[in-house]
């Protein structure tokens, strides 16, 4: 735990000395939870981020903007997971400590209901942790929105073209056994991936959804393992991620497939089931070989005390990326300028080329993910370079 | 009408003409914490006129709130915004009165847990409905402003003191008085407690619907989570205790002040917004157990030398 301390109090005091020198300041205001039933993701993957891009930019002696030099100072807010606490957030950002930039606040429901702020006060909200089915609408309304992570329906699509991949290749069968936790996401991708299943020629012999904070998973198990499906697919969320991998190795469930949603790439997935992990598909995925990646994961490291995770982890930092090439690039800090740099600009980010389509979304972004030798790599995605082949899950020990 | 009727009743006028001239400011920091008080003066003044006199404290704001924000959300498409305003007052008067037929007939106690688990029963079954159909959030783009919102909910709090103030002056104003002082009385003078608790229910019901409604546009993303926040049953109660519910004017006095503690506390402790929250919660219930009112009139009872 020193040397992380050791690094950090060494940036404060070069970006401190940095700072009284050039004496230039941007302000950034970050609004995320800490508090509330969003905190556990955002302090895994949005505020180590926040963290990590401050100390990167101010390391390498700030943003250069024309002639001049800009440290940047972070003012941060809870918003408790609440989106009235998060408009007020915003506007206190906005008006109050006049930031020069805010960065996208966390999750679909609280980026939405900042969105209109962002846009009257002309701040670029480039999202990293919202999904909408809903882009063209969105732009049309939000033109400083820009979407990066995805949707329910590119994510199913990659998972269905993976199986069938595998299928073709005669190492799966042909049944599933499909569980949702019945919220939001779950739903969302369950919906989209019911009639692209059978569309694919998959027949679901199990398909049940299970109240968001389910303790008890065994019956969820024990009822797809009595189906004998080739593939188990469950569109999960953090802690029934785990209660279900859990169940699967209790009960040995033998499946070929055996695919959970969110919190599959953290790198606690492969810390707590070791070895088991092996060959289990997830949501997301990461180029793993990918030198900007491998840098970016060990001074995530370094500089906050933890790995990334293999999913949004890099797409939050990404987003931090396209602020910071788009005010250098503009050589301005008027947002205007900016917001018209980021629209007409690709960037090269941790994850890679970032272009946006005419709805400000990003399409291309990774789908399915599988750990393999330790590292959970990407194996399908809408566009992305380095995808590794899949492998079939074979048994859990 | 007297003349202190006429008097406060001017006065009332006044203050809200001044009220909806906050927007002309054109400050949007102030006007959005003008839209958080507006909003907390309606949910906690409605509250206040069923849950001071009767002494049931209600935990079901947020189920009110969340089912009139999903009345905008699911009819935006369908219907006029201005419909569905009185829509989810009706809606919200409904499920109030079902609730108090079910509930108010027992003692204080299963009327609170009762309240606190309504929100949830509604959430899941939303929730349940959302699987079901496999739809997800729901997105409510309108070309509403937050001057629009902060003007309309100014208009629903005059209509939220004129409801209190009309009910005061009625035989159920009368009745839940006599209510409150002793029910066992008021049963034995004839009144039927059962109804008059229910049709008071109906009030915060239908104001806490039309609320959600009115604050769904600003939200944008509807989903139950957001919806459903029991957090704001909580905060609804801390104000209008804060304030005092044995006056009308009782818990905005406390919204005011709430608000801008909460305000400087998110602002000065971005890391201990919760943890100071809490502690102001118990300041409040400890030092200040009947609320600013009560200790206005302790000091003006104090002042002319009769015994507090």
């Amino acid at each position: 735990m020193t040397r992380p301390i050791l690094k950090w109090t060494l940036a404060a005091a070069v970006a401190f000395a940095a700072s009284s020198v050039m004496a230039d300041t941007l302000k950034i205001g970050a609004v995320g939870p800490k508090t509330g039933p969003l905190a556990g993701g955002a302090v895994v993957t949005y505020w180590p981020n926040v963290q990590l891009w401050a100390h990167d930019v101010n390391a390498r002696g700030g943003l250069k903007v024309g002639d001049k030099t800009y440290t940047i100072e972070i003012f941060e807010y809870d918003d408790q997971t609440n989106p009235a606490q998060t408009i007020a957030a915003v506007q206190r950002l906005a008006t109050q400590d006049k930031a020069d930039f805010i960065l996208p606040p966390y999750s679909t429901g609280l980026n939405l209901a900042a969105a209109p702020i962002y846009d009257r006060y002309g701040y670029p909200q480039i999202t990293s942790t919202a999904t909408s089915d809903q882009v063209e609408k969105l732009s049309g309304q939000f033109p400083n929105l820009y979407i990066t992570l995805g949707s329910a329906s590119g994510i199913v699509n990659g998972l269905v073209d993976t199986m069938k991949g595998l299928r073709d290749a005669g190492t799966l069968g042909n049944t599933i056994a499909m569980v949702n936790v019945a919220d939001a996401f779950g739903i969302e991708l369950a919906e989209a991936a019911r009639p692209a299943f059978k569309e694919a020629g998959f027949e679901i012999v199990y398909d049940t959804s299970y109240p968001l904070g389910t303790q008890d998973l065994s019956p969820v198990m024990k009822g797809a393992k009595d189906a004998k499906p080739s593939a188990f697919i469950a569109f999960s969320y953090p802690p029934d991620t785990f209660g279900l991998t859990e169940q699967a190795i209790i009960e040995d469930l033998d499946v070929d497939v055996f695919f959970t949603a969110v919190a599959t790439a953290f790198p606690a997935y492969a810390g707590r089931f070791g070895a088991a992990a092996e060959g289990v598909m997830g949501i997301g995925g990461v180029n793993a070989d990918d030198p900007a990646f491998q840098e970016y994961a060990a001074r995530h490291k370094d500089v906050t005390g933890n790995a990334p995770d293999y999913w949004a982890s890099a797409m939050v930092y990404s987003t931090f990326q396209i602020y910071e090439q788009a005010i250098e690039g503009a050589g301005t800090i008027d947002k205007a300028a900016v917001a018209e740099y980021i629209k007409s600009h690709d960037f090269d980010t941790v994850i890679g080329k970032i272009a946006w389509d005419e709805h400000n979304n990003n399409p291309a972004y990774w789908t399915v993910g599988q750990w393999q030798g330790g590292v959970f790599r990407g194996v399908a995605s809408t566009g992305r370079d380095g995808a590794v082949k899949p492998i079939v899950k074979d048994g859990w020990k | 009408m007297t003349r202190p009727e006429v008097q406060s009743l001017s006065i009332g006028t006044v203050l809200f003409a001044l009220a909806a001239c906050l927007p002309f400011l054109s400050d949007a920091y102030l006007l959005s914490i003008g839209v958080t008080i507006a909003m907390y003066t309606v949910l906690a003044t409605s509250w206040a006129l069923f849950s001071g006199p009767t002494h049931y404290i209600s935990l079901a704001t947020a189920a009110f709130f969340g089912l009139g924000a999903y009345t905008t959300a699911l009819g935006i498409e369908h219907l006029p915004y201005w419909l569905l305003l009185p829509i989810a007052g009706v809606l919200g008067a409904v499920l109030a009165a079902l609730v108090g037929l079910a509930t108010l007939r027992l003692s204080g106690v299963y009327f609170v847990i009762f309240t606190l688990g309504l929100a949830e029963l509604v959430r899941q079954i939303i929730t349940w409905g959302q699987n079901m159909s496999g739809t997800k959030g729901l997105y409510v783009l309108t070309a509403i402003t937050e001057e629009h919102i902060y003007w309309q909910l100014t208009a629903l709090a005059a209509l939220v003191f004129l409801t209190g103030w009309l009910i005061a002056r009625s035989r159920l104003g009368f009745a839940v008085r006599i209510l409150g002082d002793d029910e066992e009385v008021a049963r034995h003078v004839g009144i039927h407690t059962a109804r008059v608790k229910v049709l008071l229910f109906m009030v915060p019901g239908a104001v806490a619907a039309i609320t959600g409604a009115m604050l769904a546009p600003r939200y944008v993303y509807i989903e139950p989570a957001i919806a459903f926040t029991p957090m704001l049953s909580f905060q609804v109660v801390i104000m209008a205790l804060l304030g005092g519910t044995g006056r009308l004017w009782g818990p905005i006095v406390g919204v005011i002040p709430f608000t801008f503690l909460w305000e400087a506390i998110s602002g000065t402790f971005p890391n201990q917004t919760t943890l100071l929250l809490g502690l102001a919660f118990l300041a409040i219930v400890y030092l200040l157990p009947n609320g600013f009112t009560g200790l206005l009139e302790a000091a003006r009872s104090r002042l002319k030398g009769a015994p507090a």
